[in-house]
């Protein structure tokens, strides 16, 4: 058993930023042996060709008709047959929902766990996830023996493209998949209405979260907003309770956002929000618990009362344009 | 329709954390805990589907964890679930996924059911496996991230969360297991009557040992430490009129985003 085997996840007929941000983790792994990266699908190779470009020492097609669109079912017995053929040490993949929704049952299938959102590796190796919604990091190793399954949280490892080697040609597996085995029926991706507020491209944006309490206290964070010619967003809980439309979840689950200001009301700052939030350029928080994960990303903060300091900024900013 | 539902006791959301002498794990002393929040919407989705099918139907709620792991069953019975199982285990910090959903597959498996949900993630942990290796365990089909569940005459169609604001549905024959995204719902509250009620639901406990489940980690948490800081956060201190004040100045003539 030897070598690091990296499951590149692709989106619009491209191989997702976050899967090569796993790669990066996966040459970690590897050191000097080289990954092999594996592409999946009913028609790989334009994105064997993709793959082909980034230096891996070899490229799997793992092609079946059956593997598009995606299942569990489709994906857990490519795999399987995958691993069981190749019998790397290591499977490293994207944290994305698809590796959610299967990598756990892979890992099953060989007696494994899988050591989920990895944020760095360390000697031995080591991986350290957080826990606590953030406010702890653990450190895990793998005591079985057998593949370790691995999946890499995003923005923890820097994706750098690697110098294009030539003489890389993708190989192509052929798992063996029959119609039957795919027990569910997958529809068309879909939206729910369409998306009105693009704060993708918002200058400043005023986030709030649980700490606000209340829905009746959201035209606290409202008056902030229109002072500082803000965009309003949240974080999935204001969202789940309904206090604000679902197009202004910032997030994994909502839209991701690069403002030049972004401004976090309340916002404890689990994971799931700080992927969406943190390549913001200036970065506010402004929460009660001065040890809130928000704060480990913030370039200024508040540990205080929002219901004191908020209208207390809002005031500031109105007198500095009077 | 018999659905089954584990949910977990976690640590109240805004309780004081602190990890423990050993470095291992948290401190648990003097620490409130509560139903992890997605397995209060899971078993919202399981009562609500109960009353839609009608009469015939049952909402089995399963836990595994420590003797005052009970008080939050007691409160998913007062909600309105039918009857518990309860896996007495003190050493669920120890434990990984795999091993926390054998004992939870050992006891599901004799009831047949024909679903059986969980929430996507735990509170504490996140790892948001143990619902998909139920699945595998039990030999069921699955779907994760599931926002809505509607019954079909073949079986089930479920609406999936997918990344960055787009869903998917999808169609399950069963019996099927789910795990269960936040929001989809409106989380109902115990009435007074549930409570009483609650009270002369069967709770039937049964130790990890008697399950005969192997519990070997095949991963362990070594070390539990606090977060090292990405950014160094310039903190402003003072009454909340200062702090404001001092924001607007950093914000104008340091950060020069005003």
């Amino acid at each position: 058993m030897s070598g690091v085997l990296l499951i590149l996840e692709d989106r619009d007929d491209r191989i997702t930023r976050l899967s090569w941000e796993a790669g990066a983790a996966a040459r970690q792994l590897a050191g000097e042996s080289g990954v092999t990266a594996a592409v999946l699908g009913a028609q790989t190779e334009a994105l064997g060709a993709e793959a082909a470009s980034q230096g891996f020492a070899r490229i799997l097609r793992v092609e079946h008709p059956l593997l598009a669109p995606y299942t569990a079912d489709g994906f857990l017995l490519a795999l399987e047959q995958l691993i069981r053929a190749d019998s790397p040490e290591y499977v490293v993949f994207p944290h994305s929902y698809q590796v959610r929704d299967y990598a756990p049952a892979l890992a099953c299938r060989f007696g494994q766990v899988l050591i989920s959102d990895v944020i760095g590796i360390g000697q031995g190796p080591t991986f350290t996830r957080q826990f606590m919604q953030g406010r702890l990091n653990a450190t895990y190793r793998q005591t079985a023996s057998g593949p370790c399954f691995v999946s890499v949280q995003a923005g923890a490892f820097r994706a750098e493209s690697a110098e294009a080697q030539t003489g890389v040609t993708p190989e192509t597996f052929s798992p063996t998949i029959k119609a039957t085995q795919i027990r569910t029926r997958p529809g068309e991706p879909f939206r729910e209405s369409a998306q009105t507020v693009d704060l993708g491209s918002a200058q400043r944006i005023v986030a709030v979260g649980r700490g606000i309490k209340e829905a009746s206290n959201i035209p606290l964070v409202e008056d902030l907003a229109s002072t500082l010619g803000a965009e309003l967003a949240a974080s999935r809980p204001i969202c789940d309770s309904g206090w604000m439309p679902i197009e202004r979840q910032v997030g994994s689950s909502g839209q991701t956002v690069a403002p030049r200001l972004y401004l976090a009301v309340g916002i404890s700052g689990a994971i799931q929000h700080l992927v969406g939030m943190k390549g913001s350029q200036c970065i506010v928080a402004i929460n009660k618990d001065a040890d809130a994960p928000i704060f480990e990303v913030a370039d200024y903060g508040i540990a205080g009362d929002l219901f004191e300091v908020v209208p207390a900024l809002t005031d500031a900013l109105k007198a500095t344009k009077a | 329709m018999k659905i089954i539902v584990a949910i977990k006791q976690v640590p109240e959301r805004d309780a004081p954390i602190r990890i423990d002498a050993a470095g291992k794990w948290i401190e648990e002393a003097n620490l409130q805990f509560a139903l992890n929040e997605p397995d209060a919407y899971a078993l919202e989705e399981a009562l609500q589907l109960k009353e839609s099918a009608g009469a015939g139907s049952e909402v089995i709620v399963i836990s595994a964890g420590p003797e005052r792991a009970g008080t939050t069953i007691r409160e998913a019975l007062a909600k309105g679930a039918d009857r518990a199982i309860h896996i007495v285990c003190d050493d669920l910090p120890g434990r990984d996924a795999l091993s926390v959903a054998r004992l939870l597959a050992a006891a599901i498996k004799p009831e047949n059911p024909d679903l059986v949900l969980t929430g996507l993630q735990s509170e504490d942990l996140g790892l948001g496996q143990t619902g998909v290796i139920l699945g595998e365990l039990l030999g069921l089909p699955h779907a994760t991230l599931i926002l809505k569940v509607e019954k079909t005459e073949a079986g089930i169609k479920v609406k999936r969360e997918l990344e960055e604001g787009w869903f998917q549905s999808i169609e399950l024959p069963l019996p099927a297991a789910l795990t269960i995204q936040s929001g989809g719902n409106k989380l109902r509250y115990a009435t007074l009557m549930g409570i009483k009620r609650a009270k002369t639901k069967e709770l039937r406990t049964v130790t990890a040992a008697e399950l005969g489940v192997d519990s070997a980690p095949v991963a362990v948490m070594e070390q539990v430490a606090l977060p090292t800081k990405q950014k160094s956060t310039q903190m402003l201190d003072g009454a909340p009129k200062e702090a404001a004040a001092a924001l607007v100045e950093k914000l104008k003539f340091e950060a020069r985003v005003l």
